[in-house]
């Protein structure tokens, strides 16, 4: 084909164009359509799930049982359900716990990598590799070291002299069981964030720092911690939101138990949507629970655009 | 007590009773078919494809074994997927609410799942299947499965819509070698399994006296175990509850007592895998469970108590002398296009033959009455073997459910479950068996509304 050819077929596609979709008084109309194919898939898998399970959440519906509608029976019912505001607290107990220990955890072996020393990069891939694994193989592998009688967690407790532990198998002792693996297994992300901050650090502050006579404290607590705090932020941020929808490590650990004592709401919408099968009543847990998630995101949020450099 | 019903789809011990004895006299007739020999038309559908659905576990493991068997005889290729309990529960049960299921066979539990697809009615009507000649084998001989087994199957409409695979009896697995070191006889009662237990617990030693499921859910029926020799079930047909009396509440002492002093630290979250690898490294001296162990129980590459393992029936508690019973059957979903093609494949997984494999492999406790006189005959199982067939045999005659017939069992084992798990923790039995009691009625009043 020539370029003329071309050129006066591209002509024509555009009129065409142009008047399907209503000529230059509508010139803005044309690119809005581009935008269509994004909005309906947008619609498919976020707004409609989000519609259909508010629909839900309004129904007195469970599988295998004729439906009707309830109003917010649903969420009345959550309202008067102790086991559920149970488990709302074991949640926020379980996330405070699971966000603090990586983040405390994470910085320090930033600072240490960070530093120049023999084997860093071959030490710093090690340290990342519990992230990369599954956790729902994580789970499996802490479940045979948690065993009270069998486990290596108590072999080496005990081969210290210190006496053997229940982890996971005792009401007291689970969640913050269940923390160890979470900060096990995420600790490395917020190293790397951390890591990423400490590398964009300025040197002029150290050096001026240094000059001055400042302590290695002084330092880290004047010019490395408010500067690196941003980049904490955003690990705080995504540390929060994985901590309160934790589910594989503590369902395969732990399955909630013993009791409900690490029954955690998703621990709880689960077993009403899949065990129970109530999904009205899983779709007002699943309403509440965003409502929770998205509330914390926009704190974190908030408090990341107080903590960000000014320029 | 004899005869009164256990459950609204026709349980009762009479019909447990009288296919334990069907099961144990008959000694002549049972060699199993050798497929194709009655000149059924096994190939009628041949080149059709099937998608199995299966619970992982060793009736899976049995029927994938043999597969190719059947896709030689019938000419049907099959896809067959194993998949965990408790999430095979889950994936069948969204797909059939879906109305269009990606499997046309798929095997479900009686205690948990049967009522539920009964409602939805979500599996196909088998009992026109069955008389039809064209379409079933005349080897198949329905009569040959314990009419206890087909009426736990049956719903309550009466509609048949699975094949009984696999009755799982409780009894007690015991130590022989730790019992004989204590010089304690196998417990004739239950005060006597407290006893021995309390004689053998060595903690010092790393021997635990009893041990069973003190996981949540998991654990109701082992209290249901003990609820049953009191001479209740937990839930009658008229939907009486027996969950917070003197009964329940007696029951629930000799769990707390057993699993709290007696087990090893820890149970509180143990489930039957658990229990398991205490049991076959050899510390504990009994355990309360399931028949189908004996598989893992007798191979000497997982076990160290090979040969010293005994199998007993249940003691019989201060009212009554029952083993609880679980089951599982296999169906054709509603929605399948396939279902000509599935009952074959069901023909052949529920045959004499499988059956026969099924008991010799120490699979479990197949449903056919003809499957226990022809391994009897064999003599293929001598030994800790034959106790194990012997404590099956014992077992048959005293069953009844474990659970109740109910709709919302998963709930009933959740709550209960929760009450059962904190008495190990020291709650009290009868306070934790009132709340949960009072927590479930409404649950039970909405979901078996009808």
């Amino acid at each position: 084909m020539s370029a003329e050819a071309a050129l006066a077929g591209s002509r024509r596609s555009h009129v065409l164009w142009r008047r399907l979709s209503g000529g230059a008084a509508t010139r803005g109309r044309p690119y809005s359509l581009f935008v269509a194919p994004a909005l309906v898939l947008m619609a498919a898998v976020i707004v409609f799930p989000w519609l259909f399970t508010g629909f839900m959440s309004l129904h007195d519906w469970k599988l295998s049982q004729t439906r009707s509608f309830a109003g917010l029976d649903n969420y009345t019912r959550l309202l008067g359900d102790e086991r559920f505001q149970w488990a709302a607290l074991r949640t926020l107990y379980y996330a405070a716990l699971a966000v603090m220990a990586p983040l405390v955890l994470g910085t320090i072996a930033a600072l240490i990598f960070h530093r120049r020393f023999p084997l860093r990069g071959f030490f710093r891939g090690i340290f990342i590799l519990p992230m990369m694994a599954t956790p729902v193989a994580v789970g499996l592998v802490w479940t045979m070291m948690f065993h009270p009688q069998l486990g290596v967690l108590n072999y080496l407790l005990t081969s210290i002299g210190l006496p053997p532990q229940l982890w996971v198998y005792d009401p007291g002792t689970v969640i913050p069981s269940l923390v160890m693996v979470e900060t096990w297994q995420w600790t490395p992300l917020v190293m790397l964030i951390v890591l990423g901050g400490l590398a964009a650090l300025p040197t002029e502050p150290y050096e001026s720092a240094q000059l001055d006579g400042a302590s290695a404290w002084a330092m880290f607590r004047h010019i490395t911690f408010p500067l690196v705090l941003p980049f904490l932020m955003v690990a705080a941020i995504i540390r929060t939101i994985d901590a309160v929808k934790s589910f594989d490590i503590i369902f395969v650990i732990s399955q909630g138990g013993p009791g409900t004592a690490s029954e955690t709401l998703n621990l709880f919408l689960y077993l009403q949507a899949f065990a129970f099968y109530d999904v009205g009543y899983a779709s007002a847990v699943v309403a509440v629970f965003f409502a929770i998630i998205v509330t914390l995101s926009l704190v974190l949020l908030y408090l990341r655009q107080r903590t960000q450099w000014s320029t | 007590m004899d005869g009164y019903r256990s459950s609204k789809s026709g349980l009762t011990r009479r019909s447990v009773l009288g296919a334990g004895a069907a099961a144990l006299g008959a000694n002549s007739i049972f060699a199993p078919a050798v497929f194709g020999q009655s000149g059924f038309d096994w190939k009628r559908l041949k080149g059709e494809h099937l998608e199995v659905s299966l619970t992982l576990g060793p009736r899976a493991e049995l029927w994938q074994k043999y597969e190719k068997e059947f896709e030689e005889l019938t000419g049907i290729s099959v896809g067959s997927e194993k998949v965990p309990e408790q999430q095979h529960r889950q994936k069948v049960a969204i797909e059939f609410a879906s109305g269009n299921t990606s499997f046309d066979v798929a095997t479900v539990s009686f205690h948990v799942q049967k009522q539920l697809y009964g409602r939805g009615k979500w599996l196909a009507d088998l009992r026109d299947l069955i008389k039809d000649p064209k379409l079933t084998n005349p080897d198949f001989d329905f009569g040959d499965f314990a009419k206890g087994a087909i009426d736990y199957a049956t719903q309550k409409d009466g509609r048949l819509d699975t094949i009984p695979i696999n009755l799982d009896y409780w009894i007690l697995y015991w130590n022989k070698e730790l019992f004989q070191q204590k010089n304690v006889a196998y417990p004739r009662s239950f005060t006597e399994i407290i006893e021995a237990a309390r004689t053998i617990n060595d903690p010092k030693n790393g021997i635990s006296g009893f041990i069973s499921r003190g996981l949540k859910n998991a654990n109701v029926p082992v209290w249901t175990s003990f609820l049953l020799g009191y001479g209740v079930d937990p839930i009658d047909p008229d939907l009486t509850m027996h969950t917070d009396g003197t009964e329940a509440t007696e029951a629930g002492k000799i769990y707390q007592t057993l699993n709290k002093e007696f087990a090893p630290p820890g149970v509180a979250g143990f489930n039957w895998n658990e229990c398991q690898t205490s049991f076959v490294l050899g510390k504990s001296a009994m355990w309360l469970d399931g028949i189908g162990f004996a598989l893992p129980l007798e191979d000497p590459a997982k076990s160290k108590v090979v040969g010293k393992v005994g199998y007993g029936v249940m003691p019989p508690g201060p009212k009554a002398q029952h083993s609880a019973l679980f089951g599982d059957g296999v169906g054709i979903s509603a929605s399948s296009k396939k279902k000509e093609a599935a009952w074959l494949y069901i023909q052949w997984a529920t045959s004499k033959q499988m059956n026969q494999r099924h008991l010799e492999g120490l699979y479990g406790a197949p449903a056919r009455a003809s499957a226990y006189a022809a391994v009897r005959a064999s003599g293929k199982l001598t030994g800790p073997k034959l106790e194990w067939l012997d404590a099956m045999a014992g077992s048959i005659k005293i069953a009844r459910a474990g659970l109740p017939d109910i709709v919302a069992v998963t709930e009933f084992r959740d709550t209960f479950g929760i009450a059962l798990t904190n008495t190990i923790s020291g709650a009290d039995p009868a306070t934790e068996l009132k709340k949960a009691t009072e927590a479930f009625k409404p649950v039970l009043a909405k979901t078996e509304k009808t």
